[in-house]
């Protein structure tokens, strides 16, 4: 059984057909990469994923379980965990603070110390900036703090929107190096990028996303060396 | 972009405008009170009377507002039925108070004999206004924003007359509190027991109020989830939780304000938190609504003028009553803050965000 599967799922906006029927799965274990151009419904799959948009048609199950009747603030405690586009931290709130509302549900004060500690050795920089205003830090260290926030609740799956975007390369891959880390202590991710090349470097596999649907899928290193994704999404000839 | 020259004398007018009530205004408080000053009808330690009076009123204008900055700050909505929260909170400590001085425990436990009815009052206001918020605000969560506007106006209107409906359009008198009465004389300062009972109450209640916010789970979650609703719910928090959790700690602080109100002015009727409201709704602005430390200011400097400002700056002005004109200071302080500085004294809150 797949961890989780996306089945013919249809998502509005308004009266705006984003979602056009998809067909996900994601194994235990994996890294799963969703690649696509701006507007393609990227963030809106993951949105739908975590609740924050109902399906209109279609269903998206859990290790086993209908999502549908749980609302977006519920699924955290199933195990999924989101970094949002744009980070998302809580600008107004110190990191510390930050991280405090990532451990938001669990009831183990002890755990939640345990899990900022581990965040801390993740993210160093963190630790030296925890009571700064998150308002306050470098697009780099928002990345961190909006993915350390993530782990801090022990998901079994983390959702991540678009990390990449706006960062310097070398942060890019220091973020990509600990998605690696942490999919090597066990957590599945499921990736949404416009770096395709990056995201693909790292993925076991890939879905392509064009205007609502999916157009291909197939192992990472196969897409990467697919003629129309090089020349659709790697910017290769 | 080009301008019509029509435009741009238009614009020319309206700053003109502007800036002449600017120095409308600030002429007359100057000249009004170069002349009080000069005339010396008022000895030191009575301006410092007004000033501790102000105080007093101050600081339930301020315990008010907090929740009009709090609701703000989390939903972008003025909750108008808070005026009237603060009314049931008084009613219900007047029905409380009452029995208990009756059975004559007040005047032999005078601290439990106050601290119960205040207890009661939030109690009682944050029950209903949480009720408020799940029939009148709950639904109309995604409508347009004037919508929840018009419902809190409505719901305003419902809770006044249903009180009315209640317990009738006449005053009630508060029960006397003998231990509350006289004051001390300081300085040659008089100071009433009830207003330093005010003061210190509403420092009291604010002390918790800030350290909820700061420094608890629940009221970091409020902060979350004022600045992004998705966001917060992302991070496992019940949205709608948090907010009535906030609904009903703002209303908690209006019924104690109620409560403190009443202990100083000694009657109630069903329209007492009209005023009282919509004066805490102008401290609010006046703080830099959204901002907990801007209601706390707001409410103080609001209090102070208004107590002050007749005597100060009106009668000056040959003015023959001016006391009658206190609440005309207040609102115009409203007025001014929306036309010249609308993000208030402590508010750069509001022009950061989108809001």
């Amino acid at each position: 059984m797949s961890m989780l599967t996306i089945n013919n799922v249809h998502t509005y906006y308004g009266n705006i057909h984003a979602l056009r029927g998809i067909n996900l799965t994601i194994e235990q274990g994996e890294i799963v990469t969703l690649i696509g151009g701006n507007g393609a419904g990227k963030t809106t799959t993951l949105r739908t994923i975590s609740g924050l948009l109902k399906p209109r048609e279609g269903s998206v199950t859990f290790e086993g379980e209908n999502l549908a009747k749980y609302k977006a603030h519920e699924l955290v405690y199933k195990g999924i965990s989101m970094v949002p586009e744009g980070r998302g931290v809580f600008s107004s709130l110190s990191v510390t603070e930050n991280l405090e509302m990532g451990s938001f549900i669990l009831k183990d004060q002890k755990e939640a110390e345990k899990n900022m500690e581990h965040v801390f050795t993740l993210f160093p920089r963190l630790k030296e900036r925890r009571n700064q205003l998150a308002g306050t830090l470098s697009g780099g260290e928002q990345q961190m703090l909006a993915t350390g926030r993530a782990l801090m609740a022990n998901p079994r799956l983390v959702l991540m929107d678009e990390p990449s975007m706006g960062l310097a390369p070398v942060l890019v891959e220091l973020i990509f190096d600990i998605i690696q880390q942490i999919n090597k202590e066990g957590v599945t991710v499921l990736l949404v990028e416009q770096n395709a090349l990056m995201a693909l470097s790292i993925a076991h596999r890939g879905y392509v996303l064009q205007t609502g649907e999916i157009i291909i899928s197939d192992s990472a290193d196969k897409l990467k060396n697919d003629p129309a994704v090089q020349k659709a999404y790697l910017g290769m000839e | 972009m080009r301008t019509s020259f029509g435009e741009r004398m238009l614009d020319l007018v309206v700053t003109g405008f502007l800036w002449g009530i600017r120095i409308a205004i600030l002429l007359a408080i100057v000249i009004g009170t170069i002349v009080t000053v000069s005339k010396g009808h008022y000895t030191s330690e009575q301006w410092i009377g007004f000033v501790v009076f102000g105080v007093a009123q101050g600081a339930i204008y301020a315990l008010i507002a907090l929740g009009y900055t709090m609701v703000y700050g989390i939903l972008r909505m003025i909750n108008f039925a808070h005026g009237d929260i603060f009314m049931t909170g008084a009613f219900g400590a007047y029905f409380v108070a009452t029995w208990l001085n009756t059975i004559g425990f007040v005047d032999r436990n005078p601290f439990l004999g106050l601290l119960i009815p205040v207890l009661f009052a939030m109690i009682l206001a944050a029950a209903i206004a949480m009720l408020v918020e799940r029939i009148a605000y709950r639904p109309l969560r995604n409508a347009p924003r004037l919508v929840p506007l018009i419902s809190a106006i409505g719901a305003s209107f419902f809770l006044e007359y249903a009180f009315r409906g209640f317990f009738g359009p006449g005053k009630y008198a508060y029960p006397p509190i003998k231990a509350l009465d006289g004051g001390w004389t300081i300085f040659n300062v008089e100071i009433q027991k009830v207003q330093v009972l005010v003061v210190a109450a509403a420092a009291i209640m604010m002390a918790i109020l800030y350290f909820i916010v700061m420094y608890t789970k629940v009221g970091k979650a409020m902060r979350a989830v004022s600045e992004s609703q998705d966001t917060a719910a992302l991070m496992g928090i019940d949205v709608n939780r948090i907010i009535v959790s906030t609904f009903a700690l703002g209303a908690a602080m209006a019924g104690a304000a109620g409560v403190l109100f009443s202990l100083v002015y000694r009657q109630i009727d069903f329209f007492m938190g009209f005023t009282p409201g919509i004066k805490a709704f102008t401290a609010a602005v006046l703080g830099g609504i959204g901002n907990i430390p801007g209601a706390m200011v707001g409410g103080l400097v609001l209090g102070v003028f208004e107590s002050i400002g007749p005597s100060l700056f009106l009668e000056g002005l040959g003015i023959p009553r001016p006391y009658q004109l206190k609440d005309v200071i207040a609102y115009t302080m409203l007025v001014m803050i929306l036309l010249f500085r609308p993000s208030g004294i402590l508010g750069e809150r509001l022009s950061k965000k989108k809001a």
